[in-house]
């Protein structure tokens, strides 16, 4: 084992069978996520441009999209459903949750009902 | 940048240029103890005005920004940068690792901390410091004219982007550079608890950023965020304030717990009871900090509902903090104690703290809040709580990590003078100003009348404020008259953690070979399970350090000036400076930095001599 190794160096030789087909997985699974982000965007757009669908729908239909969208592209585009990424979901989660709760309290608390 | 290149500097520029988490957290120690000085003076200033009825010893003006920049310095410019630099110096010693994961990014932190902090105190020679309280609720604070509540809102802003960036720092080492064996549930308390406190400020202090940038944009644009004839509405900077403030004084309490659950184990000669109960509690007082910001605002209006949510997850709070509490006791039950100054200040701690924990119930109870809200009841909890937790733990790890940290022990006689003057002249300052509160004496008030039975309390407050001052010093006098005591420094107190086992001062590379952790409280394990050395967990070879820099110092710089540009509305000193900021990070992009290796020679030739 040499001691120091460039990190950033690039890679000698061809990939192995399995990493091929990890990566051939890899490929799809992220051309799928892409197709689906593609639809649900649409989705959310249509609901809006059309005149069929009242706001009253439009309105948490789009922020239920956009909170599946999210979630897709944080486990997808940005890896987090990979290994070795607990500490990332642990502080994204709790740091969502936090800001979710505080922000609904907050839009109660100063909303024009008061409880 | 070879070896000796980097050892060939001068002192100054070496301190200014460092990247090394031991000389950042010296500095962070040195600045926060200035300004806690500063601090304790604006505090003695006040409590010698209200020494007697309608004495007139400052104007009214003045006081009101004694008061705000007492609390403002004391909360951000010396509570935390103080458990920063014990922060700083100690958890890569715990977690036997060799510098915090962002060397570059904690220097930074450091410089942006303390021109934050001396761009507020600028305020103080150019027209008048920030006078709205340290919560500076508006509108008072967005219709206050001249310039002070400018300084306030910029100064904090630097500030709290310093300390954003020290909370991300920590927890990314903790996270990624703990030694081989260390897993979470191996980490000493300390570390836990930091990197708990290092959570909360990852979480809250968006909620300041966002507060006072609407702060900023109301007063030098003209924004309407707080205008309620333009519907604006004035409730909002009060939550978000409070929503950043209260996990604040949990940012600045757990540390301290931790500092105390590392001083009594060691000094009971007993593993601290409970660890995994102590972790628990620790995540559930970080949890609910964010779930009770509103008990600070229980006569704000917010209706019955909302009051009684409030008061009742804080009351829970009260449980996790309990638990800490009986641990510690029961850490000491059967334990062989030795009363050093350290421990004394643990031990002072427990009964002091219990008193702030239970006026802050009584305050959590929304309907008796009414009465207590905004009178001196309310300064004695929290100083009951911030002094008799925070700053007994920072004056117990001083004395404890002393001897680490500058290669000498703290004397303990006159340690223990200070330790019982200060104990007592908190309690004769603080445990009065209850009473003061309930008879209805108001909280920053600039004086009082005379013939309503508050004279003689509010002159006792004062002298026990007195007293702490003459204890400070006495502490001020130690670090000068003990720097012979240089015997025993490496591991004076019989230590149980990794931090003991680097030799006293500790050398700029920390451990000649990574440590292997074989249990909680890894030293005491191999003192006596093992040969009482670590075992290294890597041959002895070159060490990779990071090079020092000067580019810390000028993105701070780059922002101070920025900030006086926008204070006064100087466009080209806002171009010029946010120039030099951006810059100066444009230069640390592009240049390649791979920093210098420690030839395995002069590694050698160290421990040969340690």
């Amino acid at each position: 084992m040499s001691s120091h190794v460039d990190p950033s160096a690039p890679l000698q030789g061809e990939p192995t069978k399995n990493t091929q087909r990890k990566l051939k997985k890899e490929m799809r699974t992220q051309l799928v996520s892409f197709v689906l982000m593609i639809f649900i965007t649409s989705m959310a757009f249509l609901s809006i441009a059309s005149d069929a669908i009242p706001s009253g729908f439009a309105i948490p239909f789009i922020l239920l999209l956009a909170a599946i969208q999210v979630t897709l592209q944080l486990y997808f585009f940005m890896h987090m459903n990979e290994k070795g990424t607990a500490w990332v979901n642990i502080m994204i989660w709790s740091g969502l949750f936090i800001a979710v709760l505080t922000v609904a309290a907050l839009m109660l608390l100063i909303g024009v009902v008061k409880y | 940048m070879s070896y000796e290149k980097a050892q060939s500097k001068n002192v100054i520029w070496d301190w200014l240029t460092t990247v090394d988490h031991k000389k950042i957290g010296i500095m962070y120690l040195a600045g926060g103890a200035f300004f806690f000085a500063l601090g304790g003076l604006e505090a003695i200033l006040m409590r010698i005005q209200l020494m007697f009825p309608e004495f007139s010893f400052v104007q009214a003006q003045t006081f009101n920004e004694l008061l705000t920049m007492h609390g403002t310095t004391m909360i951000f410019l010396a509570a935390m940068p103080l458990l920063f630099g014990f922060m700083n110096f100690i958890i890569p010693l715990q977690i036997g690792a060799r510098d915090v994961a962002f060397p570059f990014l904690n220097a930074l932190g450091f410089w942006l901390f303390l021109f934050g902090g001396l761009l507020l105190n600028v305020s103080w020679f150019v027209g008048g410091a920030p006078d709205a309280g340290w919560t500076a609720y508006v509108p008072l604070s967005s219709e206050s004219p001249g310039h002070g509540l400018d300084y306030y809102v910029l100064g904090l802003q630097v500030g709290g982007l310093g300390t954003l960036i020290g909370g991300i720092n920590f927890l990314v080492t903790i996270i990624n550079m703990r030694a081989p064996g260390m897993s979470m549930m191996r980490m000493p308390l300390f570390t836990w608890s930091s990197f708990v406190a290092s959570m909360l400020i990852l979480f809250a202090f968006p909620a300041l950023t966002i507060g006072l940038l609407l702060l900023m944009l109301e007063r030098l644009f003209g924004g309407t965020f707080f205008a309620v004839d333009f519907g604006g509405n004035v409730i909002i900077w009060q939550h978000l304030f409070w929503i950043f403030g209260h996990p604040e004084v949990y940012i600045l309490i757990l540390p301290a717990f931790g500092i105390f659950s590392e001083i009594l184990p060691t000094f009971a000669k007993k593993r601290l009871f409970g660890y995994s109960a102590m972790v628990f509690a620790t995540l559930i007082i970080g949890f609910l900090g964010f779930m009770v910001w509103a008990h600070h605002m229980f006569t704000v209006g917010m209706g019955p509902v909302a009051n009684a949510i409030f008061a009742v997850a804080t009351m829970a709070i009260a449980v996790p903090t309990g638990i800490k509490i009986f641990n510690w006791l029961l850490t000491l039950w059967g334990g062989r104690i030795q009363f050093t100054t350290a421990n004394l200040f643990a031990l002072g701690f427990i009964p002091s703290f219990v008193m702030g924990g239970v006026t802050g119930v009584m305050l959590a109870t929304s309907a008796a809040n009414y009465q207590f809200h905004d009178t001196y009841f309310v300064v004695a909890h929290f100083h009951y709580v911030i002094i008799g937790g925070v700053v007994l733990g920072l004056f117990g790890g001083a004395f404890y990590w002393w001897p680490k940290m500058f290669g000498y022990r703290l004397n303990e006689t006159l340690g223990k003078w200070f330790f019982w003057l200060f104990l007592t002249g908190f309690h004769l300052t603080f445990f009065v100003q209850h009473f003061l509160g309930l008879m209805g004496m108001q909280r920053r008030v600039a004086s009082y009348l005379g013939g309503q039975g508050l004279e003689s309390m509010n002159f006792i407050s004062t002298m026990g404020a007195f007293l702490m001052t003459i204890a400070f010093i006495l502490f001020l006098i130690n670090i000068f008259v003990s720097t012979n005591n240089k015997e025993n420094a490496a591991d004076p107190w019989d230590g149980r953690t990794l931090e003991w086992t680097t030799p006293s001062p500790v050398p700029e590379y920390n451990f000649a070979q990574t440590p292997l952790v074989r249990d909680l409280d890894a030293y005491w394990y191999e003192k006596y399970e093992g040969d009482g050395k670590m075992k290294a967990a890597e041959p002895l070879g070159d060490i990779h350090m990071p090079n020092g820099t000067i580019l810390p110092v000028l993105i701070s710089l780059g922002l101070i000036i920025a900030s006086f540009g926008f204070i006064y509305m100087v466009i080209p000193l806002i171009i010029a400076g946010l120039g030099v900021t951006f810059g100066s990070m444009f230069v640390r992009s592009i240049k390649e930095d791979h920093g210098y290796h420690i030839p395995v020679e002069e590694i050698k030739r160290d421990k040969e001599e340690g």
